[in-house]
């Protein structure tokens, strides 16, 4: 059937599956626009206030559906606009499809209005990224768009459509998702691997061999990294640390892969890991990392982290092997079928004298309860008490994001959503709308800090536009205070540019934009309002009033040895 | 392993464009010099072959064809094992030969080094030679003498001898592939 480039790409999202798209038109797109208004019945829309907000929206869709999530942005600014969100999507393998149309062919590259090099420019930061310049590559790009970026290790993958080829038509034939590997570059790309067409499985010697490790271990720790999450293998996982019976440290990436209130999770590993997981990783003779790929914030000093232990790293990508920390062996395959694999062949073990060691330390900081002020640790423990157990959590970066990680306990995969890898500031709010639009029957809280709320709470107009019941709980200590903590700790206090001594007023704020708006200064404020918020079904805004003074800990200095706490 | 020395690698990548800017742009972002590079079609039209050539230690080298093998244009990648495999360049020299002597002086080299000679004018001969860089540094040497005027290298191309190639199936590209294939 002959039709437009415009509503092919239309057809083609719903080949797809894709019901939501977030996005913001201009001159360039204006066609894509005018064909999703004929198409609005079954493509429903997300206009944000900033196209980084529709590119983190799509990212907190993916992150917490496990969908590939999708946004539509116009040529040159527009088009930039998206960079900082399609960055922190490749940084923690979140699907992500950005369409950007550019101008038109005979116009590109002579400096047109609105013009940029966006696929030049994004290269970096995708899987994979495409510039189509005519109608005809349309379908199969879109097509291998998808494909590659919800496969293998997800990723952000850019589409960039010059207007001409939104305006031409051509020849569309609708094709099933599961048949696209039989047409176009994929099908090449599918040829050419060298194994067949579904997930290979990953080598059954190589299981033996970990097998037989874990057998000959007396000390296993497991680590649980993001791509237990990404690849959804909750049961697996929790199934593996049951019948090894090891204690797992879980990163930020990975929280909600293991559930953290299992008794042999020993909380977060790395830089503010808690006391048992570090000392676990310096102590254990085998450690099996899942998903993991031992950023700077978990392996801190890839020389000593885990200096007594085999390194086994169980991995979908390659690349990941032996990149910052040297390994003893390692599995290349979907964590899912691998951990499936071993669970097959692992018999039920008993490490009771290793847990016994692990677990005579903190799993858990103990921050200090004060009288005279409300500390975060009272806040997220009243977040822990009222709200509902599956709720989805986005949170923006900084000291907020270490202690709601820290004290919640997360359940299953996707339940949080977090800027691990890229450290987005402003990142929550974008990822809030998304993950809420693609989980309307869960409450999302959106934690944040008042450094990084700022950067981007435009989207508050979003929020209130769309109805979406968002809770934003914001930690308020008039500060950056994560970088406040490192001048603190490391450059003698000297504060130089992190104090936030000035408006707005967040209140006033969440009135403009339609929404309720409370601060609190003690704890049991906090509650009543918590609970207030949840029962009105509508979206809020309580500001937590902090002391600006307060740390996240314990913490291990940047480059440092795992269990040389700075504090603890 | 932290030893600085010369890698060549072999990449194989779909012939299409912005190809080697994304292949290119992995070395530049970490900060790694290419030495040589070298791009032309294989018997396969829709397959180019980029031989690169970096000075870097082992790990580095080790990263960055990792990180090239994740590349969806990236068919396969092979570090070709320099006491294994056959190097060679074009260099072309444009030489001053102001004098008759400079003339037969600079043909006798050109003999003795098996390079053609490819275009004489009045003052100047333009010489090409092939070989690895050891060849050419030592003909470059000699013919420093009279003067080079121009040089231009066609960055080095290289193959393992023998029977193997670079789509020999092995264990690690299997591994790659993984990634790709779970389409």
């Amino acid at each position: 059937m002959r039709m437009t480039g415009a509503r092919i790409l239309m057809e083609c999202l719903l080949e797809q599956g894709v019901t939501t798209v977030f996005g913001y038109p201009g001159a360039t797109i204006l066609n894509v626009y005018d064909e999703l208004y004929r198409y609005k019945d079954r493509i429903r829309h997300i206009l944000t206030a900033h196209e980084q907000g529709a590119c983190h929206a799509a990212d907190g869709y993916a992150r917490s559906t496990g969908q590939v999530g999708v946004c539509f942005a116009t040529s040159g600014p527009g088009a930039t606009n998206l960079v900082t969100g399609i960055a922190t999507a490749y940084m923690d393998s979140s699907p992500v499809v950005c369409i950007t149309c550019n101008v038109d062919l005979p116009l590109l590259g002579k400096d047109s209005f609105q013009e940029v090099d966006i696929t030049g420019v994004t290269m970096p930061v995708t899987k994979c990224n495409y510039l189509v310049r005519g109608v005809d590559e349309l379908a199969d790009t879109l097509r291998e768009a998808f494909a590659i970026a919800r496969s293998g290790r997800p990723g952000p993958v850019l589409v960039d459509i010059a207007r001409n080829a939104t305006l031409e038509e051509a020849d569309y034939a609708p094709l099933y998702r599961q048949k696209h590997g039989t047409s176009g570059h994929l099908a090449q790309l599918m040829k050419r691997s060298s194994q067949d067409f579904r997930a290979p499985e990953p080598d059954h010697r190589d299981i033996d061999r970990l097998v037989e490790m874990i057998l000959a271990s007396e000390k296993p720790l497991l680590i649980c990294g993001g791509g237990v999450v990404r690849s959804r293998a909750d049961w697996e996982f929790e199934e593996l640390a049951n019948r090894i019976d090891a204690p797992v440290g879980i990163t930020v990436m990975g929280a909600g892969g293991f559930r953290g209130l299992n008794r042999l999770a020993t909380g977060l590993v790395g830089m503010h890991g808690s006391q048992a997981s570090n000392m676990a990783v310096d102590a254990c003779d085998l450690l099996i990392a899942v998903g993991c790929r031992f950023s700077d914030r978990v392996a801190l000093k890839p020389d000593s982290f885990a200096r007594n232990a085999r390194v086994v790293q169980i991995d979908i990508d390659r690349s990941e092997i032996n990149k910052n920390v040297q390994t003893a062996h390692h599995i290349i395959g979907d964590a899912k079928r691998v951990l499936q694999l071993l669970n097959e062949r692992l018999p039920q073990l008993d490490h009771a004298p290793w847990k016994e060691y692990v677990f005579s330390f903190k799993t858990q900081t103990e921050y200090d309860e004060a009288e005279d002020r409300m500390t975060p640790g009272q806040v997220l423990d009243a977040i822990a008490r009222v709200v509902p157990r599956d709720a989805v959590y986005a949170t923006d970066v900084g000291q907020h994001q270490m202690w709601a990680i820290q004290h919640l306990h997360f359940e299953y995969s996707g339940q949080l959503v977090t800027s691990g890898g890229f450290g987005t500031m402003g990142f929550g709010l974008g990822a809030a709308i998304g993950a809420q639009v693609g989980n309307p029957d869960k409450l999302v809280i959106h934690i944040t800090g008042d450094g990084s709320f700022r950067m981007n709470l435009t989207e508050l107009a979003t929020v209130e536009h769309y109805g979406l019941p968002i809770v934003t709980v914001l930690f308020n200590n008039g500060t950056l205070g994560m970088v406040r903590q490192w001048q603190t700790l490391t450059l003698e206090g000297r504060h130089s540019e992190t104090t936030l001594d000035r408006g707005p007023d967040f209140v006033k704020v969440a009135e403009a934009y339609g929404l309720a708006g409370r601060r609190v200064t003690r704890a049991e404020d906090f509650e009543d309002a918590l609970r207030e918020a949840i029962a009105s079904g509508r979206a809020a805004v309580i500001e937590c009033a902090i002391d600006i003074d307060e740390m996240v800990r314990p913490m291990v200095g940047g480059g440092r040895h795992i269990t040389q706490f700075m504090i603890d | 392993m932290n030893e600085v020395k010369r890698h060549t690698l072999a990449v194989l990548v779909d012939n299409e464009a912005g190809v080697l800017s994304r292949v290119a742009r992995l070395f530049s972002g970490k900060g790694y010099n290419i030495e040589s590079l070298a791009v032309g079609t294989t018997h396969d039209p829709a397959v180019s072959r980029i031989t690169i050539e970096l000075i870097a230690d082992e790990r580095s080298a080790r990263l960055v064809s990792m990180q090239l093998r994740k590349l969806i244009c990236v068919h396969s990648v092979k570090r070709l094992d320099p006491e294994r495999s056959i190097r060679r360049e074009l260099v072309l020299f444009k030489v001053s030969a102001p004098s008759h002597e400079a003339r037969n002086e600079i043909i006798q080299i050109a003999n003795i080094f098996r390079a053609s000679i490819i275009d004489v004018s009045t003052g100047t001969i333009t010489l090409a030679v092939i070989g690895d860089e050891s060849k050419a540094e030592a003909i470059q040497n000699l013919l420093g003498e009279f003067g080079i005027l121009e040089l231009v290298r066609t960055g080095m191309v290289a193959l393992e001898r023998g029977q193997y190639t670079i789509d020999e199936q092995t264990k690690e590209k299997g591994e790659f592939d993984y990634g790709k294939n779970v389409l």
